[in-house]
């Protein structure tokens, strides 16, 4: 498909010849793919537009055709569930968009095996600078933050309010969240008190917020079979059946949760903040907190960016979309505006206006999140492998079918035979 | 079917007509007849399964996760599988698959078209009816069984409880997982199998059961020592093809159960397609093919042989 609108692009090129040439005349655009200038069309894959945030993009992609004429952005929008799998394959198959999205759990990955482009000269000084490193090896660019996100306690302060408890806030620990969880839940209302996913995600977490860690120091080693870590799969997996719907009862089914909020039925949810936009036509008074820890606060952050193949005809022009579509005043307003994933931004004055919109009230909570962040392990290759197995053993403890000691030695055991 | 037309093609005897083509211009313009028939499925088979599975087998001895270069390790694949857990489990799982299918939807099929065979009322919308399923797409299907054998809200489990019955947890429980997959398939292509039936028994000459039937025979007996017999190569059909079927369920274990809870209804094709596209090892997945290749091959051979035993040809 890319091989047959480059052609394409060259015959209009060939037929329009002069005029085009002058249009792209004043800019250096266009100068590689088509030869002696003209036309030329990159690709871009994404999954940080799906479900919602297509037309936010699209706005993006408009302010970048206009200010670069001669270059055409072909977007492609993807599932986020899908999009691993349909990236290697294309990867593979050696017909991968020019831009793709990466998650930074994946980076390292593709950095390894040569697929990524580096990104010689680009302008990095316009990210925050943790998140311009993660995406760098040795010293070069192989792709740019396109945003960052993290997950915060969501709570319906109609819940609380007719319970008479009150808010939970950032001295909130865990005791605190159990306590109201149990008031909140009104099992013959179908009303539950708290949801967690019982995963990977949560859990390295959670461990953190015990005060232990998920790996050893040097990574050789699973470290969670600890008190730390036991304490805090007892955390995930006891709230399952008693303030948190089972999975028989639905719980870990694809927007099972996101409904349950949305009807009013939840009173708090551990959820990333890109959720705001969904949850802006709520019937109900919401807002957020920093996540209650134990010994302390962790809170996930996560971060996506933006690379171009390495196999990629039009590389400077691949970039110059990467760039824009991740440091371009166009995408902070967008960004910013729609209450899509936040913009990765160095400059934090440009991220006030986001404090200022309200719903959900307590966007301040985001940037504290931000000050201890739980760092997620990352094994290489068999990262995929490790997060299934965790999941796994959780998931069967909270079915009541393995205890929370025989769970963690199970995974302790296979993890270490994955690093082994 | 195909065999008696080709055969009339083939010369009987030399034709006395003047100008005939000779014997041997004969015999290669037969061969060209026959390539030319051959073509239009030969070509896509070559390309599209003969083609990938050489490359399957070259990739099998190689590790490889779809995006670095190839590395030979031999054998070495096929020896680290062999003694896998995860592998035993694998097959395990199919072949749990295929012992609850297999009976099911044969004496199903069986049933079905014994019934829309006679001359019931409405019996052409009947079997339209139950070939509907198999027209339809797994996709879909594996989600309607979902939600009819959700644990809290489905179908299913409300009928039961209506009955005094505690359903159990379907696909969210491990050993319930399973059977659900084999319900859905079975229900999907039970039309399948009594559609190959029904023709197998349009075959039968009615006058067999007239004599049967002079002689004294009941239903049970026609059925036995008539339908049976003469069904036997029609059932030979679909037993080998059922059988292979069975060994590559994939679709619905895929969009019921993803092969979980806790790898409970991961069946081979499932854990080759986790290998590739999750956990980077495609190398490792094409061994597992071969592997599955090699069983598949081996049985339908048992079942050719086996077939002499019991098969009557008319």
């Amino acid at each position: 498909m890319f091989r047959s609108r480059l052609t394409t692009g060259v015959a209009l090129a060939a037929v329009t010849g002069l005029t085009l040439t002058a249009c792209a005349g004043g800019t250096d655009a266009a100068e590689t793919g088509a030869e002696g200038g003209g036309d030329v069309t990159i690709t871009y894959t994404n999954f940080i537009s799906n479900g919602g945030n297509e037309e936010n993009l699209a706005t993006i992609v408009e302010a970048f055709e206009e200010e670069n004429p001669g270059i055409t952005v072909d977007v492609t929008t993807m599932p986020y569930a899908d999009y691993s799998t349909a990236l290697k394959t294309d990867l593979a198959g050696g017909t991968a968009s020019d831009v793709f999205d990466i998650e930074f759990a994946d980076y390292e990955g593709y950095q390894q095996n040569g697929v990524l482009a580096p990104l010689e000269g680009a302008d990095t000084s316009a990210y925050q600078e943790s998140l311009a490193e993660a995406y760098a090896t040795d010293g070069t660019q192989y792709a740019l933050p396109s945003s960052f996100s993290n997950v915060v306690l969501y709570y319906n302060a109609d819940l609380f309010d007719a319970a008479g408890l009150d808010y939970p806030d950032a001295d909130w620990t865990w005791a605190d969240e159990k306590a109201a969880a149990e008031k909140l839940t009104d099992a013959d209302a179908g009303v539950f008190g708290d949801y967690q996913p019982i995963s990977f995600h949560e859990f390295y977490k959670t461990v953190d917020q015990a005060g232990g860690s998920f790996l050893t120091e040097d990574g050789s080693a699973a470290a969670f079979n600890s008190p730390e870590g036991l304490e805090a799969a007892r955390w995930l997996v006891e709230k399952s059946g008693t303030v948190m719907p089972t999975a028989e009862q639905g719980a870990g089914t694809p927007d099972f949760d996101t409904t349950l909020f949305t009807d009013g039925k939840l009173a708090m949810w551990h959820t990333g903040i890109w959720m705001f936009g969904a949850l802006a036509d709520a019937s109900f008074a919401w807002d957020i907190a920093v996540e209650p820890g134990d010994e302390r606060q962790a809170s996930a952050m996560f971060s996506n960016g933006v690379a171009v193949s390495a196999g990629s005809e039009n590389v400077e022009a691949a970039q110059r979309w990467a760039e824009f579509l991740t440091s371009s005043e166009v995408m902070v307003d967008t960004r910013l505006e729609s209450g899509w994933e936040l913009p990765p931004v160095a400059d934090e004055d440009r991220l006030a206006p986001y404090l200022e919109q309200g719903d959900p009230e307590n966007r301040q909570a985001v940037f504290d999140s931000l000050e201890s962040v739980a760092l997620a392990p990352s094994i290489g290759e068999k990262q995929a492998e490790m997060q299934d197995i965790v999941t796994e053993e959780l998931t069967e403890a909270a079915a009541g079918r393995q205890s929370v000691e025989e769970a963690l030695a199970s995974a302790e055991e296979r993890v270490n035979a994955l690093l082994g | 079917m195909a065999t008696p037309t080709l055969t009339r093609l083939r010369p009987q005897a030399p034709s006395p007509a003047a100008g005939a083509p000779r014997p041997r211009a004969r015999r290669v313009r037969y061969a060209l007849t026959v390539v030319a028939f051959l073509l239009p499925s030969a070509v896509p088979l070559a390309l599209f399964t003969v083609y990938p599975m050489i490359g399957a087998l070259w990739t099998s001895l190689h590790e490889w996760n779809l995006l670095s270069d190839m590395r030979w390790v031999g054998l070495g694949n096929y020896a680290e599988l062999l003694q896998d857990p995860e592998t035993h489990r694998a097959f395990g799982n199919t072949l749990y698959y295929i012992a609850g299918y297999l009976p099911i939807v044969y004496v199903g099929g069986l049933f079905l078209a014994l019934a829309l065979n006679a001359a019931i009322p409405g019996r052409n919308l009947l079997r339209g009816v139950y070939f509907l399923p198999v027209v339809t797409s797994w996709i879909v299907v594996a989600i309607v069984w979902r939600w009819l054998l959700n644990p809290s809200n489905g179908v299913v489990n409300h009928v039961l409880g209506l009955l005094g019955l505690d359903g159990p947890g379907w696909w969210t429980d491990p050993t319930w997982a399973m059977p659900s997959i084999i319900l859905a398939s079975a229900w999907k292509d039970l039309g399948f199998v009594m559609i190959i039936l029904l023709a197998g028994l349009q075959l039968i000459p009615e006058e067999l059961y007239e004599a049967a039937t002079l002689d004294g025979a009941g239903w049970w007996r026609r059925h036995v020592s008539v339908t049976l017999p003469l069904l036997s190569p029609t059932t030979f059909f679909v037993l080998v093809i059922s059988l292979i079927n069975g060994f590559q369920v994939f679709d619905q274990v895929y969009a019921m159960t993803g092969g979980g809870p806790a790898g409970a209804s991961t069946v081979v094709v499932q854990q080759i397609y986790d290998l590739t596209f999750r956990y980077g090892s495609a190398g490792m997945a094409s061994a597992l093919s071969w592997l599955l290749f090699a069983l598949v091959m081996l049985v339908t051979l048992v079942q050719i042989r086996g077939q002499r035993r019991w098969v009557h040809y008319a």
